[in-house]
């Protein structure tokens, strides 16, 4: 749904985007995820997979007219680019479960030091459901999730064990949040870059547990 | 060749009733067969205590929705309910079941139940809650697990194109769980938004064939007309 998006999430949207590679098949979650291709350099051309039914979907309401027979896994309208493919939810999971997703972006309730992930249900109170979720997360070549750096009781969203249910167990190959990125390198999320704006610090504020840091940080911008 | 085309109140009476499992088409609006839907949310008295097997749970006041609200369902086994926090409300209060699968796997126990196979196997939610009572097996060193084939009395779903006869043609994203659901059910009502004469679809594009159509019927506007306004 369109909404405005805040100083920060603009701020994790634009450096998440430079995770996205040039000819990856990439899926968006519902959520911030959906905000992420206008924030793609010019030139990083990525096929979209929605898993309701097709790849090749266009920037959503960046660019072109969206099609009401053409709807995104959240439900908003959109539409296809040239040389798109629409097929079923067999098909669609087939794509995802078969190895040929390069890249699944996916928000967090919790992200665990060890790249546990939990994002489909809170017992009792919030149960979105998982979704095709679990496939994304357990299947897709790389899992990248996006997430404000603190909850609204302003703990990290990265803990040292989940205590929601999980949605798929050591999956998490990358978390970018509006303070840090953490990458798992011998199996723990480790913070590799810091916005300069917050530093080292920062970056680990709020996270109650014993995160590894890179010996060197790499530039918040990218490579130098 | 059959015409199996009649009104969504004779394919209603005469294929669903209380207590039936039933399959829903439809991922967000795209496939959710409206019309027919609503028949049932109509006459509210006539069927209840149904099982629905959906991807999702609509949004409030859109499509399955008017059928927790009237207490017809008793139990609802779906991927996602996101988009529709009463339907959350109801099931943590109790009033709804609800079982919820990865959305793949979802659609694989469908096309199981279609296709004549008791189960299937699967490492999707090893580690997760969706093991909960489930059977495991041993295949080659590795745990699976056993995920059993999910069959209906009857598919309601929502085509684009639809012929006399009943093959089926989705435009874009609306195919979704249809097709499937068309295979695994013993009655399949096909709502269509266009109803054309036999021969009129071109063979090879057919996405569902008609030997699995019980009942074609037409489609009423969609609730919210365009949407594009979703």
């Amino acid at each position: 749904m369109p909404r405005e998006l805040t100083v920060n999430e603009r701020t994790l949207l634009a450096r998440a985007a430079r995770e996205v590679r040039h000819g990856m098949v990439v899926n968006l979650g519902i959520g911030l995820p959906q905000f992420l291709p206008g924030y793609i350099p010019d030139g990083v051309d990525v096929s979209f997979h929605s898993e309701n039914g097709f790849v090749g979907m266009g920037k959503g309401d960046i660019e072109g007219t969206p099609d009401s027979d053409v709807i995104d896994a959240g439900g908003r309208a959109c539409q296809v680019v040239k040389g798109a493919a629409f097929f079923d939810s067999l098909m669609s999971f087939a794509i995802v479960r078969g190895g040929n997703l390069d890249l699944a972006v996916l928000g967090a309730f919790e992200v665990g030091v060890n790249g546990d992930l939990a994002n489909w249900k809170i017992p009792g109170k919030l149960t979105p459901g998982m979704g095709g979720g679990m496939e994304l997360a357990q299947k897709a070549n790389h899992v990248l999730v996006i997430s404000h750096h603190l909850d609204k009781r302003g703990r990290g969203k990265l803990v040292g064990q989940c205590s929601l249910p999980l949605t798929a167990p050591k999956c998490v190959g990358t978390l970018v949040t509006e303070r840090a990125v953490f990458r798992r390198l011998e199996g723990r999320m480790t913070l590799v870059s810091a916005h300069p704006d917050h530093g080292k610090n920062g970056a680990l504020e709020g996270i109650d547990a014993d995160v590894p840091v890179a010996d060197s940080l790499e530039n918040w911008e990218g490579a130098k | 060749m059959l015409d199996r085309v009649t009104t969504v109140e004779n394919a209603v009476r005469q294929y669903v009733q209380s207590a039936q499992t039933i399959m829903v088409g439809g991922f967000g609006r795209g496939g959710v067969p409206f019309t027919t839907v609503k028949f049932i949310a109509d006459h509210a008295n006539e069927y209840r205590n149904l099982t629905l097997i959906k991807n999702d749970a609509n949004e409030p006041g859109i499509g399955i929705d008017a059928l927790f609200r009237q207490g017809q369902v008793n139990r609802l086994i779906a991927t996602h309910i996101g988009l529709n926090p009463e339907f959350i409300r109801r099931m943590n209060d109790g009033e709804v079941e609800c079982e919820l699968i990865p959305q793949g796997i979802f659609a694989e126990k469908i096309r199981a139940g279609g296709a004549g196979i008791p189960a299937i196997l699967t490492d999707i939610g090893l580690g997760t809650e969706v093991e909960a009572g489930k059977r495991k097996f041993e295949l080659n060193g590795r745990t699976l697990l056993v995920e059993e084939a999910l069959r209906g009395d009857v598919a309601l779903i929502r085509a684009d194109r639809a012929d006399r006869a009943g093959n089926a043609w989705w435009r874009g994203s609306n195919r979704n769980m249809c097709v499937v659901m068309g295979t695994a059910c013993k009655r399949v009502i096909v709502e269509a938004n266009e109803i054309v004469d036999v021969g009129t679809l071109t063979p090879e594009n057919i996405h569902l064939p008609s030997v699995f159509v019980d009942a074609v019927v037409p489609a009423g506007p969609l609730p919210h007309g365009d949407a594009n306004a979703a």
